[in-house]
């Protein structure tokens, strides 16, 4: 039997989903549809956007309006919806090809709109829709199936990304702080403006595999061990912070005018509201 | 929208036929020459609730337009040669998901960035088969500026009616002429809004009504929540790899157009009944046509007739055959158009060899004029 | 009026693009048929710059002039690039400062007119030297009536130099007349 959320949230005719066994975008997709029903939000008035890879058959499986568009254009499609008609509440689900590679451009242009969309990229750090290719943010140095002698680009630090490119919210998540995750999420949600969060998930089957991770259960150990919340880190050293990574609300900006609203004041300024 | 009687560039007819014809949002990039196109709409769609947007890229451009369509606005995105290149994908994406869009190209000369403001006829194939797949398509032509207005008000009827992406296939001579146009008022025209079929349950998307032939999905935020992917998908619009499910939906996306296209074909004939010699182009080509012909007249010369498809795909098939059937006269047919021999592969496939066809094209940046076609005329007469 | 093919040329920010458009303009508000169009591209941002307007009673097929009727020329080389392919006994109007080959001087009907000196001098609006051309193409020509054009004039130039623009039209057509004294 489901729970309660799923069964409310999702498509439960089209459960079980296609994730492998230990994939973590199935807890990330969960903790999405959690703060949605958080932020009490009308589920007829919530548009789900995606683009194309693993992250994005989410879109499929969650019970709102879904638009499951083409590999890095979810942003682009999404900026469409929202701007077409503002009442919607738009959120976009991506992976980190998805986002930061194929649909980099947009992905940086929407931050700078400040219009109001929450993207959250579900990073599992490599391509594995298409089997395990190594992706902008596979960490510097570890494998890929065509990076066999170690990958020699640098990866993104996406909510660092993001803000340098204008997002009003930025953070970050993992697939293990479940709790804190659909915290962070609500708080993308409701803040009105361009909100970017990364979802740490786990690859177990490529990027485990290939970069002798371990298991699921081993890859989420190594989230819970390394995440620092943002709060604690203020108060640790450098070096307690040495090969820590940080989770929680990593930016946020209150006064800088949303995009659509600025363009609902020019067609009232030329009387097109009439 | 002013006076009803106005000297307008192509450009900007045809972003005025949207809005008669009902379009509330724009999303594009700058590219010559279609630029105008972009202008006006950043101009005139907020004074009448629509919204205009510049996005980061060609892509993006076709990317929001169809999101906000999926959002129930009528919506367009316009380009030239290079960005239509870049759109070619979501075209595809629009077919499959079947969203209503009007996507202009003002064709310009050459390939990569060739003669960025040269006319040209280039694209005529790869409006057609631009993307990849088999997937319906409807490629409207205009050949003055008062097409622009009125086509591209059939081009946004047709979009919502089948649910199709329809390309708007300009060239420069049209886009950058200016010439009288007669701004049609909304209460005289025949709009097609999309229709919402709600005797399905919402999640069924994508099934069709006994008699109909296309899904009637509703707007987003209305209440219907059901699943919109470019992969083949079942009746909720859900993924699937189902090899039947995958026959019938590309048969009937094809079928839509093909079984319907006495509905979508539209052309001129100009004198074809008695003609000696058939001259067939499409778009600005038919200027320097019809110049000639009226050349013509002020001489004894052979008698000129001319074939216009204004639809250009689908291609104006039967009416052509019926002209060859029953013109005793026709001698000779001469397609002109400016590109290497385009849609001279399309006539010379109907046509069979029934009648000679000859060809007259250009292909450096410059138009074809009316002494060309008559010489041409001359030389194969 | 006869189909008649007008080719405005000049440098780069002259304005002979707009001065076509204001005379196409004008025109078909009188209930002519006209056609405009310009040269674009790196033609357009600086060097020199041509546009056409045709004005006919008839319906107007082939967009592009041929064979114009009336070439104006507002520099040097605008005017020998795009003096060929004339019709016969057209008319040729040049700013005073350009040198006219004595072949087109006489086979045609050549105006050396203070175009650029009287928008700078007279009209006092370096600016005005299309809305002065386009006095003296429609005095010489008629494709509209002068309530047409005055009406045009102001629908294109900018707020505030309404009063120095319709001095220019009448400039323009006063040198014409003068001319032709």
């Amino acid at each position: 039997m489901p729970s309660n959320l799923i069964e409310k949230t999702m498509r439960v005719n089209r459960l079980p989903h296609i994730w492998c066994p230990g994939c973590g975008h199935g807890i990330l997709m969960r903790d999405v549809a959690q703060a949605i029903e958080n932020c009490g939000l009308d589920p007829d008035k919530v548009v789900i956007v995606s683009g194309i890879g693993c992250s994005s058959r989410a879109a499929g499986y969650m019970n709102y309006n879904t638009l499951h568009t083409t590999h890095g254009r979810a942003i682009a499609f999404a900026t469409g919806v929202k701007l077409a008609n503002p009442d919607l509440h738009v959120i976009v689900i991506t992976g980190d090809g998805d986002a930061t590679a194929i649909g980099g451009n947009h992905l940086i242009h929407a931050c700078r709109r400040n219009i109001d969309l929450t993207v959250i990229v579900f990073n599992n750090n490599i391509y594995g829709m298409t089997g395990g290719q190594y992706s902008p943010t596979t960490p510097h140095g570890e494998k890929g199936t065509t990076a066999p002698y170690g990958n020699i680009d640098y990866n993104f630090d996406i909510p660092q990304l993001a803000q340098a490119a204008g997002a009003t919210f930025t953070g970050r998540c993992t697939a293990y702080h479940a709790q804190q995750a659909i915290k962070l999420i609500e708080a993308g949600i409701r803040h009105h403006g361009f909100s970017l969060i990364e979802g740490l998930s786990v690859c177990p089957t490529y990027y485990g595999r290939k970069n002798k991770k371990g298991d699921s259960v081993k890859m989420l150990t190594w989230q819970k061990d390394n995440a620092v919340d943002v709060k604690a880190a203020a108060k640790m050293t450098p070096e307690q912070l040495e090969g820590k990574f940080l989770i929680g609300e990593l930016s946020s900006v209150e006064n800088k005018e949303e995009y659509t609203d600025m363009y609902m004041k020019i067609i009232e300024k030329v009387g097109g509201d009439k | 929208m002013g006076k009803r009687f106005q000297l307008l560039q192509g450009n900007e007819a045809v972003v005025e036929g949207g809005i008669a014809a009902g379009m509330r949002f724009y999303a594009g990039y700058p590219i010559t020459p279609s630029t105008e196109i972009a202008e006006r709409s950043a101009l005139r769609l907020p004074q009448v609730g629509g919204k205009f947007i510049q996005m980061e890229d060609e892509i993006g451009g076709i990317a929001a337009a169809l999101g906000a369509s999926v959002a129930g606005l009528k919506s367009m995105t316009a380009t030239s040669g290079p960005g239509f290149s870049l759109k070619q994908e979501n075209i595809g994406y629009a077919a499959i998901a079947e969203i209503p869009i009007v996507i202009v190209d003002v064709q310009r000369e050459g390939p990569s960035t060739g003669l960025p403001t040269s006319p040209s006829q280039g694209d005529l194939m790869q409006s057609k088969w631009g993307t990849h797949g088999d997937h319906p398509v409807i490629v409207i032509s205009p050949s003055s500026v008062q097409e622009c207005y009125t086509e591209c008000i059939r081009a946004f009827n047709m979009a919502e009616r089948f649910r199709v992406p329809v390309i708007f296939l300009m060239d420069e001579i049209i886009g950058h002429l200016r010439e009288g146009c007669e701004l049609i008022p909304s209460e005289e025209l025949t709009i097609s809004n999309r229709r919402v079929d709600r005797s399905f349950n919402g999640t069924l998307a994508y099934a069709v009504q006994e008699g109909n032939y296309v899904p009637e999905y509703a707007p987003f935020g209305e209440g219907d929540k059901f699943n919109v992917t470019g992969l083949f998908h079942d009746l909720d619009g859900f993924p699937t790899n189902d090899n039947n499910i995958t026959d019938t939906q590309e048969r009937r996306l094809l079928d839509k157009i093909r079984m319907r296209r006495d509905r979508i074909q539209k052309w001129e004939e100009f004198e074809c009944e008695d003609c000696e010699t058939m001259i067939i182009c499409f778009g600005g080509t038919a200027r320097a046509v019809q110049g000639a012909i009226e050349d013509s007249k002020k001489m004894d010369f052979i008698k000129l007739g001319m074939f216009r498809p204004i639809t250009v795909w689908p291609f104006p098939e039967e009416a052509l055959l019926k002209i060859i059937k029953e013109n005793k006269h026709l001698r000779q047919i001469i397609v002109a158009e400016h590109n290497d021999g385009q849609m001279l592969l399309e006539v010379q496939r109907i046509v069979e060899g029934r009648v000679p066809v000859d060809f007259l094209g250009k292909i450096d940046g410059t138009t074809i004029t009316p002494t060309d076609v008559i010489d041409k005329v001359k030389e194969v007469y | 009026m006869a189909k008649t093919e007008i080719r405005m040329t000049g440098s780069g920010g002259q304005g002979v693009i707009m001065g076509t458009i204001i005379l196409a303009e004008a025109a078909y508000e009188d209930g002519k048929h006209v056609v405009q169009c310009q040269a674009y591209g790196p033609e357009a941002r600086g060097g020199s710059s041509k546009a056409e307007t045709i004005v006919s009673d008839e319906k107007i097929t082939y967009t592009k002039v041929i064979r114009p009727d009336m070439l104006l020329a507002l520099t040097q080389v605008s005017l020998d690039k795009y003096v060929g392919c004339l019709k016969n006994n057209a008319i040729v109007v040049v700013d005073e400062e350009i040198t006219v080959p004595d072949k087109i001087e006489s086979l045609h009907t050549v105006y050396h007119l203070p175009i650029l000196r009287g928008a700078e001098e007279v009209v006092k609006n370096r600016m005005s030297a299309n809305i002065i051309s386009v006095g003296v193409v429609n005095e010489l020509l008629h494709v509209a009536s002068q309530e047409a054009v005055e009406k045009a004039v102001l629908n294109h130039v900018p707020k505030g130099t309404e009063e120095v623009n319709l001095n220019a039209l009448h400039y323009g057509a006063q040198l014409v007349q003068e001319a032709q004294k």
